[in-house]
């Protein structure tokens, strides 16, 4: 162990980064496929059916299963499509979900803080890489060239940038608190208390955003199959359709993890349990995260699209505004 | 090291991995092209019209709307982060800022620009 550490720490610092960067990127789309099973499971045990039990020990080789049927599933693009753009589409989406993770920091030792790039203005990435993922959706659905795929993508689009307002606007009151935009700042803030008891209001509108960002019940008008089909991607098959379901999931993750670092105390122990490391709390909070998802998808009927608009608009900006406010007043005051 | 350089290589992995998952369909999925599934999907029956480019003007003005109101919500950041030693007079600066908003934001729902009806 000690002689394989030492061979490490010989290699070139680009060399080394490479191979941070790809177990990370396989750690993320692992995530992602054990996330789809366990949403699988866990839907399933909540409408009282057992789930994915059939490929493997307890379903557990299900998704190796489904990659292996979509990648050989044939790749169709309609007629009508623009080839490029709609090639194009679904490779934005899945790069810009995975992009986001080079600014994560998921630990942190006495040495230094665990993620590829531990950059100040942190919370400015997530932001800006995130809002490039809204191009792969309205893109795919523009360049397939059919109606539904086309009214999907535009909902989607405008879905998505209301609710990022709202979004943005609710990250500002952990700034005010934290005084910096680094997320390994945020999180050392956030030893003694927890950004969501002080944010109570921001969270929830962060909450309510993440999952309508995601395009997730209720909030998934976006795939409203019994008025548009299948949304954006109904012209996609095989792997490009898996791009766009990998894309989801993982943007998934991202979002719960900003969640926790922001307002979940990142790898913070509550109640003094410092003996389990700091990156198993972390893993654990992001993944009370995404069955809070996946329980929202069990329980809530969808939204209708017009209430969607105006909840965010006439609710969530003015709310998550005034709670910016309440917390600018208390720092001015207090200090 | 500048703590952007690993964010870089950290991208470029990134962009080669999704490279390779968008090409992949090409070289091992199978094919058997056929007319009738190059055809735009309308739940089975033809496409009864050439494809749809319309779509109601109201995402427009949405986005407008987004852009104006994103680019303020991005003001709010560094201010926020300097609060702290602001204190009273980046409270009153901000106050005043929102007051401004917020008489643009009282305009657009006057105007029913939030409504989707």
């Amino acid at each position: 162990m000690q002689a394989a550490l030492g061979t490490l720490n010989a290699l070139p610092v680009w060399l080394l980064i490479l191979i941070k960067s790809a177990v990370l990127l396989l750690v993320v789309v692992t995530s992602f496929a054990y996330a789809m099973l366990a949403e699988r499971k866990i839907l399933g045990w909540m409408q009282l059916r057992p789930g994915p039990n059939r490929v493997g020990p307890w379903g557990l080789m299900q998704p190796a299963a489904d990659a292996a049927k979509l990648i050989l599933k044939e790749d169709l693009t309609p007629k009508t499509a623009d080839p490029l753009i709609y090639k194009l589409a679904p490779f934005i989406s899945l790069l810009t979900a995975f992009s986001v993770y080079a600014v994560i920091p998921w630990g942190a030792s006495p040495s230094g803080t665990w993620a590829i790039g531990n950059v100040n203005a942190g919370i400015l990435f997530l932001l800006a890489i995130t809002s490039i993922g809204v191009y792969g959706i309205s893109l795919g659905g523009w360049a397939s060239g059919s109606k539904y795929p086309l009214l999907g993508s535009v909902r989607s689009t405008a879905q998505m940038i209301s609710y990022e307002l709202a979004m943005s606007l609710s990250f500002v009151g952990v700034l005010i608190l934290s005084g910096t935009t680094s997320l390994a700042g945020i999180v050392s803030a956030q030893a003694t208390w927890w950004f969501f008891i002080p944010q109570c209001v921001g969270f929830l509108v962060y909450v309510v955003t993440a999952v309508a960002e995601t395009n997730r019940a209720p909030f998934d008008l976006v795939e409203a199959e019994t008025e548009l089909v299948a949304g954006f991607h109904t012209e996609y098959s095989g792997l490009r359709f898996g791009l766009f379901f990998i894309a989801e999931y993982v943007n998934m993750l991202t979002v719960s993890c900003i969640a926790t670092l922001l307002f979940l105390g990142g790898w913070n122990a509550p109640f003094g349990l410092t003996m389990i490391p700091g990156v198993l709390w972390f893993v654990a909070k992001v993944g009370a995260f995404m069955f809070f998802y996946m329980w929202l998808r069990a329980t809530l009927p969808r939204l209708r699209y017009d209430r969607l608009m105006a909840f965010g608009w006439k609710v969530l900006l003015p709310v998550a505004t005034l709670n910016l406010i309440v917390t600018a007043v208390v720092v001015a005051l207090r200090g | 090291m500048n703590p952007y350089g690993p964010v870089a290589l950290y991208l470029c992995v990134a962009f080669a991995a999704a490279l390779l998952f968008s090409v992949l369909p090409g070289l091992v999925a199978r094919r058997k092209p056929n007319p009738e599934k190059a055809e735009a999907y309308e739940c089975g029956v033809e496409p009864t019209s050439a494809v749809a480019g319309r779509f109601p003007v109201r995402f427009y003005l949405i986005a407008m709307l987004f852009v104006i109101f994103d680019v303020e919500a991005a003001s709010f950041y560094p201010w926020a982060v300097q609060m702290h030693a602001l204190r009273i007079y980046g409270l009153l600066e901000m106050i005043v800022f929102i007051i401004v908003l917020g008489i643009g934001y009282a305009y657009v729902w006057k105007k029913g620009g939030f409504a989707w009806r």
